[in-house]
């Protein structure tokens, strides 16, 4: 039941009946069709309302240029795609479409209303109308316009979906396969250039799928297509990606391509992706993109019927489509004539075309005489009518001196319009290429250029098949032979007599002064010639000023078909050249791209790399709680039984300080600085001094950036007097190394000094607590673990279980601590080893909550916590650190600044509330005085805030104003409950003396 | 893989040493492993199991069978007495598998943006670069064999990318 299918004829697959639906209506297409051409082969030609006006609207176009037929194609919840072009969705079995922009339907559209009211709604109403009262415009304005604008929904569920995404470099990209870029292709791949070649239609072909007469090469055009893609597709040094949209142009040359794989298909299998992202790297361009046919601006433009004739062409030649039964055919130049004797050929009555020029061209004459159809000369448009399809047209005649008289009405149900071809010069543009204006022609073709690309056929403003292929080969074998690749080949010969495709006619002529209402310029953003108008009329004389105001050349269309038309009816209306008015950008997408493909493989678990430790899985299986710190996984806590976070970290805090606890550092950055120049480098790089520290021994590091504040931190070993073992925070090791290598690359070639990353080749075992000695002595070998032979603060080498061992006598808990350092691969079984020795000592694994709590209890800082990135040394109290001798280190200048040592900065300090139960808030404020209303004196904050298990109250650390002369003073910290008064203390609340710590 | 286009197998534990140092200590480095002496920017040179990434001007990736890794430690500092150099363990820093197979550039260039063209990329190149999110280093052993290097916290990472292109290619309509 396709009435309106033609006898014969077209690109689709008679044998091969699909079913579908439309708004929950069931209809039948054929293998080939679009949803827009099977929805016509069915007399549908209502397919959605429009943006603002919610006017009933039907398709202008044929292609991706199409702004009215938007709809939503949904599998299932989940996979619901809003806003396909009906121009582009390929039907398969069972697909269900959904039109847009309606309640309750399509037919009864209650925001229609907006229609009636449309004299309230002019340009720029958004900045009008809402003004007063001013509380209005969030609780009642701003939700309702949300919610009637808008274009489709988004999909609720998950995508579930997959998107693939792939490199690729070739020699030359062509991006169309029309006519030209073919020849292109087939050009440039004789001459031995890697080539490939894209295009955003399912088939290739492009404007030549619509006229099966011509002959190319003595073959008629289906059998030169058949072939030629054939032959490309056999060549090994060519890849053909069909279904492939080049979306946008960024420099080097570098293209997005998105390569539509199963949204056509009934039943995708399930590893099959969705779409593909092809970023390519093109040493040269050919941008073959052809032309689009401009619509022409007259009141009632828009109603469903008033098609592109191009379109009707393509429906009826490719798809084998008639798009009505009688058709009126508005020519703005001969282009249309073409359509007019294709439709009347395949059984469409023309009943007349009314030609807006004054002086149509002799052949286009010629034919119409010939093939006996009506013509109109000097002709506009007055008014169409029709509630949800066109019925008749009301034709007027304009008179020499240019009068319009009223004409005559033309009973029709389909409209056809060609305002000629506005070449497609979006990717050009986008490459930041120049564009220069043709007057003649009235449209800007691609300029000079800015990246190695070129244009060729129709996209460059050429006029018919022969051109096209003429041009195409030549630009073929120019970017191929760019590359080096030389080659010759002879374009394909053509043997027809074309109807040129000229015409810039623009807005017709209408009687009065004043524009008419509801001749729309841009269809998707309902702008008529009267908002354009508008616009000028209050002020506006930029394009790009017109364009934000009235949004023409807005959303997902860009453009393509109201471009060329506002700028004429704006340079008509202010009496300046186009190029004077400008040119608003294009922006890419050149169509929109999905979300899903620009995240590709980036989603779910594969978000981002997730790292875990050699010990990782021993910890996992003792039911540890994890912690993400950077891209790692860290054991946070190890609950017991029913314990919660509060209580585990409580037990594993005790097993510290009264026993021996186990800790994974091995997430910590680690660099190995190596080389004669080494010691002069960590001089330069951090405040500390290193002449001084013998191989062996280690020294707490602070490494600032050049403006002085403190960058990271960590322990340091000199292992040799040309190598160091260097610490860094676990979230800082990237950072730590690019600054250092920056520094050696750039600033001190001189230095004989090499960095290696290690962070990976060791596994690192904290082992601390008063029993740590005792528990790792048995396994250690080669190594006086005495605190004689081994201080806080040194290193060794030795062995433990076989394994070689980098021993570090360190402590970030305040307890007597070493640090294991064996090879990654033995990470687990020495941890294992550790684990077991220490079960008589009352061993207990411990996680990142309790060494935070542990180190607080100790004053020590953890760089991006208690530090922000404008902190300096001497504000947490690490001046001590600090080789004052040294000539220079890394911010040492900024330091010597006056601001950096001026009173009133902020210091740590330690707090405590006054009754000691109070448990401050991390990031809340401090005050000197209580009672106070906002905005209040803010002198500091709270950076880390714990209970202490070990004092058995809460603790704080804080940074505050002029901190450590406060100590002892009374301050407040304002809570929503009322203010806290704290105690100023030392921020070492635990073993001041640092007995433990050496013992 | 399920269409046999391309395998991907871990490779054994090895021996990897960083070095760095000047044009005369890469000379006597080389002297020292065995191999030919090679300045030759994103190039491997290899012999029997060992072999010498070029990794930057200064920069080498060593790698050599596990169980050399005493004798080669011991015969670079001999031979590099009086170079200014650096010598850096990372053998457990990362691991290595190999790809091979016809598809084996196309899985790789799903994540990795260099051009992998047997012209522009050939036998014995070898370079750091990125695969998605994570570094690796990439070395062409044949023209459809590539040895990957991979810091083995990011191994997973890359291994789960890998095996779902690989389903991904093997998908058909």
């Amino acid at each position: 039941m396709m009435a309106w299918r033609a006898a014969h004829g077209g690109r689709v697959d008679r044998s091969r009946p699909i079913e579908f639906s439309f708004d929950g209506r069931s209809y039948r297409g054929l293998a080939g069709d679009t949803l827009a051409s099977a929805l016509l082969a069915n007399g549908v030609h209502l397919l959605g309302r429009s943006f603002k006006y919610h006017r009933p609207r039907g398709l202008l176009s044929a292609g991706s240029e199409e702004p009215n037929a938007l709809v939503t194609v949904a599998r299932d919840a989940a996979r619901s795609a809003p806003n396909l072009r009906a121009t582009q969705v390929e039907i398969y079995d069972g697909l269900r479409a959904h039109s847009q922009n309606r309640w309750p339907s399509l037919a009864w559209d209650l925001g229609s209303v907006s229609n009636w009211l449309a004299p309230l709604f002019p340009a720029g109403f958004y900045y009008k109308t809402f003004m007063w009262p001013r509380f209005a415009w969030h609780r009642w304005y701003e939700p309702r316009i949300r919610a009637a604008a808008g274009l489709g929904r988004a999909p609720v569920g998950a995508d579930p979906d997959g998107y693939a995404q792939r490199f690729a470099h070739c020699d030359v990209l062509v991006i169309g396969a029309g006519a030209a870029g073919l020849a292109a292709a087939a050009a440039a791949a004789r001459s031995g250039a890697r080539v490939i070649l894209c295009d955003e239609q399912a088939e290739m072909g492009g404007g030549l799928l619509d006229e099966p007469a011509a002959k190319i090469d003595g073959v008629n055009s289906a059998a030169w297509l058949k072939a030629t893609i054939g032959q490309l597709g056999l060549q090994a040094n060519v890849t053909l990606l069909p279904r492939t949209t080049a979306f946008g142009y960024f420099p080097h040359n570098m293209l997005g391509l998105c390569e539509r794989l199963s949204d056509h298909l009934d039943a995708p299998p399930p590893d099959l992706p969705r779409e593909r992202l092809w970023q390519v790297r093109a040493r040269e361009v050919v941008l073959a993109s052809g032309a689009i046919e401009r619509p022409l601006v007259f009141p009632g433009n828009d109603r469903p019927g008033v098609m592109l004739a191009s379109a009707a062409r393509s429906y009826l030649n490719r798809y084998g489509v008639r798009v009505g039964s009688r058709a009126v055919v508005l020519a703005g130049s001969d282009a249309a004539y073409a359509a007019a004797l294709d439709l009347q050929v395949g059984g469409v009555a023309v009943s007349a075309i009314a030609d807006v020029r004054p002086e149509p061209s002799a052949p286009a004459l010629a034919a119409a005489r010939t093939a006996g159809i009506r013509v109109i000369q000097g002709a506009t448009v007055l008014a169409t009518a029709g509630r949800l399809r066109i019925r008749n047209v009301t034709l007027g005649t304009v008179r020499p001196g240019g009068t319009i008289g009223r004409g005559e009405i033309l009973a029709c149900d389909a409209l056809l319009m060609s305002g000629g071809f506005t070449p497609s010069i979006h990717l050009h543009s986008q490459s930041r290429g120049k564009l220069l204006w043709r007057e003649a022609e009235r449209f800007f073709v691609p300029g000079a250029t800015a990246e190695r690309e070129r244009s060729a056929g129709a996209a460059r403003g050429l006029d018919g098949l022969g051109a096209a292929l003429e041009d195409g080969t030549q630009a073929g074998l120019a970017a191929a032979a760019a590359c080096g690749f030389r080659g010759s080949a002879t374009p394909p010969l053509v043997a027809t007599n074309e109807l040129s495709s000229r015409g810039a006619p623009g807005a017709l002529p209408q009687p009065g002064h004043a524009a008419p209402a509801k001749a729309f310029v841009d269809w998707q953003n309902d702008v008529t010639s009267r908002d354009l108008e508008l616009a000028m009329r209050e002020g506006f004389s930029s394009i790009e000023h017109i364009k934000r105001y009235t949004t023409t050349g807005m959303a997902t269309d860009q453009g393509k078909t109201s471009g060329l038309n506002a700028l004429g009816i704006v340079a008509h209306g202010s009496a300046r050249a186009v190029p004077e008015v400008g040119l608003t950008t294009f922006r890419m997408p050149y169509t929109p791209v999905s979300f899903g493909v620009l995240a590709g493989y980036d989603r779910g678990q594969q978000f981002d790399p997730v790292r875990r430790t050699p010990m990782h899985d021993w910890a996992s299986a003792r039911g540890a709680v994890f912690e993400d710190v950077g891209m790692w996984k860290r054991a946070r806590y190890f609950p017991q039984g029913a314990e919660d976070m509060h209580a585990a970290v409580a037990r594993e805090c005790r097993s510290v300080r009264g026993a021996c606890g186990l800790f994974d550092a091995s997430t910590l950055g680690k660099i190995e600085v190596v080389g004669p120049g080494a010691t002069e480098f960590m001089n330069r790089m951090y405040v500390n001094n290193w002449t001084s520290l013998a191989p062996g021994r280690a020294r707490y590091g602070v490494l600032l950036r050049d403006d002085g504040f403190i960058y990271d931190d960590g322990v340091v070993a000199r292992l040799a007097d040309d190598r160091y073992h260097v610490t860094t925070t676990t979230g800082g090791a990237a950072r730590v190394l690019q600054l250092m290598e920056d520094y050696r690359q750039s600033e001190w070639p001189e230095l004989k000094v090499w960095l290696t990353s290690t962070t990976e080749q060791w596994a690192v075992i904290a082992v601390q607590g008063p029993r740590a000695r005792d528990v790792i002595a048995p396994l250690v070998a080669g190594v006086d673990l005495s605190a004689g032979a081994l201080a806080h603060m040194s290193v060794a080498r030795g062995t433990i279980c076989g394994a070689p061992l980098l021993l570090f006598r360190v402590s970030f808990s305040g307890e007597l601590g070493f640090e294991i350092n064996v090879p990654a691969d033995n990470g687990t079984a020495v941890w294992e080893a550790v684990y077991a020795a220490g079960q008589s000592h009352g061993i207990t694994p411990y996680g990142t909550e309790a060494m935070h709590v542990l180190r607080a209890e100790k004053g020590f800082i953890i760089v991006g916590q208690d530090t922000d990135g404008t902190v300096t040394p001497d504000d947490v109290g690490l001046a001590w650190a600090i080789g004052k001798a040294k000539p220079d280190f890394l911010g040492k200048r900024s330091l010597a600044r006056p601001a950096m040592r001026a009173p009133g900065r902020k210091q740590l300090v330690g707090l405590l509330s006054v009754d000691r139960s109070r448990l401050l808030e991390e990031g809340a404020q401090v005050v000197a005085n209580a009672g106070q209303t906002p905005p209040m004196q803010i002198i500091g904050h709270v950076t880390s805030a714990y209970a202490s298990p070990t004092l058995g109250h809460p603790i704080a650390l804080a940074m505050v104003a002029d901190g450590r002369a406060r100590v002892g003073q009374t301050l407040f910290v304002p809570m929503p409950g009322g203010d806290i008064a704290v105690e100023v203390t030392s921020p070492v609340f635990y073993d001041r003396e640092g007995a433990h710590l050496n013992g | 893989m399920a269409d046999a286009t391309a395998w991907l197998h871990p490779l054994p534990g090895a021996t990897r040493l960083s070095f760095c140092g000047d044009e005369a200590a890469q000379d006597a480095a080389a002297a020292a492993l065995g191999l030919p002496s090679s300045a030759m920017p994103c190039r491997a040179v290899s012999v029997g199991g060992r072999a010498s990434l070029w990794l930057g001007p200064e920069e080498r990736l060593l790698l050599a069978p596990l169980n050399e890794r005493a004798q080669l430690l011991a015969s670079l500092e001999a031979g590099l007495a009086g170079h200014a150099h650096s010598l850096v363990d990372i053998s457990q820093r990362q691991l290595a598998f190999e790809l091979r197979g016809p598809n084996a550039s196309l899985l790789l260039n799903a994540q990795c943006p260099l051009d992998l063209a047997l012209e522009a990329f050939p036998v014995d190149m070898c370079t750091r670069t990125v695969y998605a999110k994570s570094e690796i280093v990439l070395w062409r052993t044949a023209a459809d064999r590539f040895h990957v290097e991979v810091w083995r916290s990011f191994s997973d990472y890359v291994l789960t990318l890998l095996h779902a292109v690989a389903r991904e290619l093997s998908a058909r309509p």
